[in-house]
């Protein structure tokens, strides 16, 4: 592995935890979207300097798959339905940023101290790509449990999977059987939540999660 | 594969495969539901057959080995006696207008898709493919908890979605890292990921990679499993969807997922130098069992009471298996087909009583050995079962479990005792309740046959009184396998 490959890859898995940061304190619908669509992008990059590292073309389509499907497509069925829905000024957090961004640089720590010591003898590139890949999974995580609302929890469902698709990435050979279930299992959950968004615009006036709470079997 | 034209792997797959799609697109719900019988019947015929049939070698994708075919038996013959019970649910269902056509045809295909997956996931000796198809199984079972659409059910079907999400997340990253391990042994590329490669190379992994990635896959499958804290999407899940998938889900998706779990257990337990899995089983098994049985006391819906009793007992499955050893596994195996019988029989007697009740209120139960002795019996001989009383299949697994562990480490036998005393005083008090006293509400007949509901009890009670050797020595086989 020369010099170059191995820090712009460095780079790129680095700049898609930062991405996962900066989703976790966005309070606007449609800027999260934006963020998540520049989560999407820099995790193509990533994939597509792996592909072309590793001489594995296979993995430009997983590079293609989350460039066109889930850099621009999903954002754009998001944000319409963000519209539609009349949703996109509220964005209610659990907890304050403040905490949440403490947390999170805690996990990334977490991840970094976990990943690299049990890795140790692993090839250096998979070894950091699996650190910020944890890093990613962990970071999505936490951006789902101080969300409420359903698209951001959403939106933090789809950057831990693109954490996922980071490890698959990285680690140098993993057959392809596994890319494509991971894309196509992101295809089949999307179509999931958008029945699901359609189910629940159908019965409530919101998609807050904490909406539908009220309503559980137990407390009537 | 010898030049044989049958191969019963291939139809296990194929038939609820084709069938899903046949009843995706069939209209008439009589006719539909027949179809459903038959496609779960057929695959229960094909699963029959491997047991006679020269086994194929196993492949890439698919192994039939003595571990699974336990499962797929299981798993085919609750899925047959399921849909039987289903086609006279779902009967009821369309004549009080609560599921309509359209809906009762994305029904069926999502039973049989869901069998699919199932069996897919049973059969893949591929670590990536069974991950696909356990995935796959999951959005199968968050459509149809929804299906109902009111707001519980919503609820439900969106807090199943995001755990089982989450589990299933956590354990890809887990299937990667033993990739990550296997690679430098085994090689790049396919092999890496193929079952029966991996155990015979588990020796040479590289046990601090192995040790994190077994975690992981244990939080992620032992999410599907239910067991405690990751259990908070079973009751809903179990409760708000239409009742022969709950019986589906306790009865058979929570063992796919412990097969899982199973799987990556026998990898561990292969190489000297990874942690030993047991302790975190054990731990997990417990706390599950523990916690359910004190959560059984304030439970006011009869489904949710159920549910809650399925993670008691997965949660006892995986201390078993947890303990290991030969005795330990052979009732961890022997107390998994009995749970799978019993609680997706009790399921059935839950739905007629529902339906013909109109509600699933323990409040609004009452005296049901009064109103419908057929069926009220039944459902106490179920729950004395479910109980753990002798002389029934539970009981002897039950016992099994707690004398092996007496001998080996009678602190965590006494936490296990406390459990099982704890969540069999909950039973008996709800089941006093809905079984005895003045019968309260409808007491119209039931329409529907109590056939599936008698066939699993009394499968139960043949196996508490005598247990076939046959069975037995199988029984036993199988835990050496489990180490």
């Amino acid at each position: 592995m020369n010099g170059l490959a191995f820090d712009v890859a460095h780079l790129l898995a680095g700049g898609l935890v930062l991405v996962s940061f900066l989703l976790l304190y966005q309070d606007r619908m449609y800027a999260l979207l934006n963020v998540y669509a520049l989560h999407a992008f820099v995790l193509a990059l990533s994939v597509a300097w792996q592909a072309d590292v590793q001489d594995a073309p296979h993995l430009f389509v997983t590079a293609a798959i989350a460039l066109i499907f889930k850099a621009i497509a999903i954002p754009t069925v998001l944000r319409r339905i963000v519209r539609r829905l009349g949703i996109h000024r509220e964005i209610e957090t659990v907890g304050g940023v403040g905490p949440t961004m403490l947390a999170g640089m805690a996990l990334v720590g977490l991840s970094m101290v976990v990943m690299l010591k049990v890795t140790a003898g692993a090839d250096p590139l998979a070894r950091e790509d699996l650190a910020f890949a944890l890093s990613v999974v962990l970071l999505g995580l936490l951006m789902m449990v101080t969300r409420r609302n359903a698209v951001s929890q959403v939106v933090g469902f789809m950057s831990l999977e693109n954490g996922l698709i980071l490890a698959a990435t990285g680690a140098k050979g993993m057959p392809l059987v596994v890319e494509i279930s991971v894309a196509f299992s992101i295809l089949i959950a999307f179509i999931v939540i958008g029945i699901f968004l359609f189910r629940i615009r159908e019965r409530f006036d919101t998609v807050d999660v904490h909406a539908l709470d009220r309503f559980r079997g137990e407390r009537q | 594969m010898s030049g044989v034209l049958y191969d019963p792997e291939i139809l296990i797959l194929l038939i609820p495969l084709v069938s899903a799609g046949l009843l995706a697109v069939l209209p008439g719900y009589r006719a539909t539901a027949t179809l459903n019988v038959a496609a779960t019947f057929a695959t229960l015929a094909a699963a029959a057959s491997l047991f006679f049939v020269e086994r194929p070698a196993p492949g890439s994708y698919l192994l039939v080995d003595d571990l699974n075919i336990v499962f797929i038996a299981l798993n085919t013959f609750v899925a047959f006696t399921t849909s039987i019970f289903s086609a006279s649910y779902i009967a009821h269902e369309i004549e009080i207008g609560r599921l309509t056509p359209t809906y009762l045809r994305f029904y069926h295909a999502m039973y049989q898709l869901l069998m699919f997956a199932m069996n897919l996931a049973l059969l893949s000796n591929n670590i990536g493919v069974m991950w696909v198809a356990i995935e796959l199984a999951t959005l199968t079972t968050v459509l149809m908890v929804g299906i109902y659409r009111t707001h519980e059910a919503l609820e439900a079907a969106w807090k199943y979605f995001i755990l089982g999400s989450v589990g299933i997340a956590l354990a890809l990253f887990g299937t990667i890292l033993i990739y990550l391990a296997s690679g430098p042994v085994v090689g790049e590329g396919l092999d890496a990921m193929v079952w029966t490669v991996l155990v015979k190379h588990s020796a040479d992994f590289d046990a601090p990679l192995l040790n994190v990635a077994f975690v992981f896959l244990l939080l992620g499958y032992g999410t599907k499993v239910g067991l405690a804290p990751l259990h908070a999407w079973l009751p809903d899940a179990h409760a708000e969807g239409p009742t022969p998938i709950s019986a589906v889900l306790s009865g058979l998706l929570l063992n796919v997922a412990l097969y899982a779990v199973l799987r990556f257990k026998i990898l561990l337990a292969g190489n000297p130098d990874a942690l030993a899995p047991g302790p975190l089983m054990v731990t997990m098994g417990l706390a599950s069992l523990v916690f359910a049985g004190f959560m059984l006391y304030r439970r006011r819906d009869i489904k949710r009471l159920f549910a809650y009793s399925s993670i008691e007992h997965m949660g006892i499955i995986v201390f078993a298996f947890g303990m290991g050893g030969p005795l330990a596994n052979f009732a961890g195996l022997l107390h998994m087909v009995m749970h799978s019988l019993t609680k997706s029989g009790i399921f059935f007697a839950v739905g007629h009583i529902a339906q013909v009740k109109g509600t699933q209120k323990i409040a609004e139960i009452r005296g049901l050995t009064v109103s419908h002795p057929a069926l009220g019996w039944a459902l106490v001989l179920g729950v004395v079962a479910i109980a753990g009383l002798p002389p029934l299949g539970i009981f002897v697994s039950e016992f099994l479990v707690v004398t092996s562990t007496f001998a080996r480490e009678p602190l965590l036998a006494i936490v296990l005792v406390l459990g099982l005393l704890v969540a069999f005083g909950a039973l008996f008090l709800r089941l006093n309740e809905v079984a005895f006293g003045e019968p309260v509400g409808s007491t119209a007949p039931v329409a529907a046959s109590y056939l599936p509901m008698y066939v699993h009890f009394g499968l139960v009670l043949a196996a508490g009184l005598y247990l076939p050797p046959l069975l037995a020595a199988w029984f036993q086989h199988v835990s050496k396998l489990l180490g």
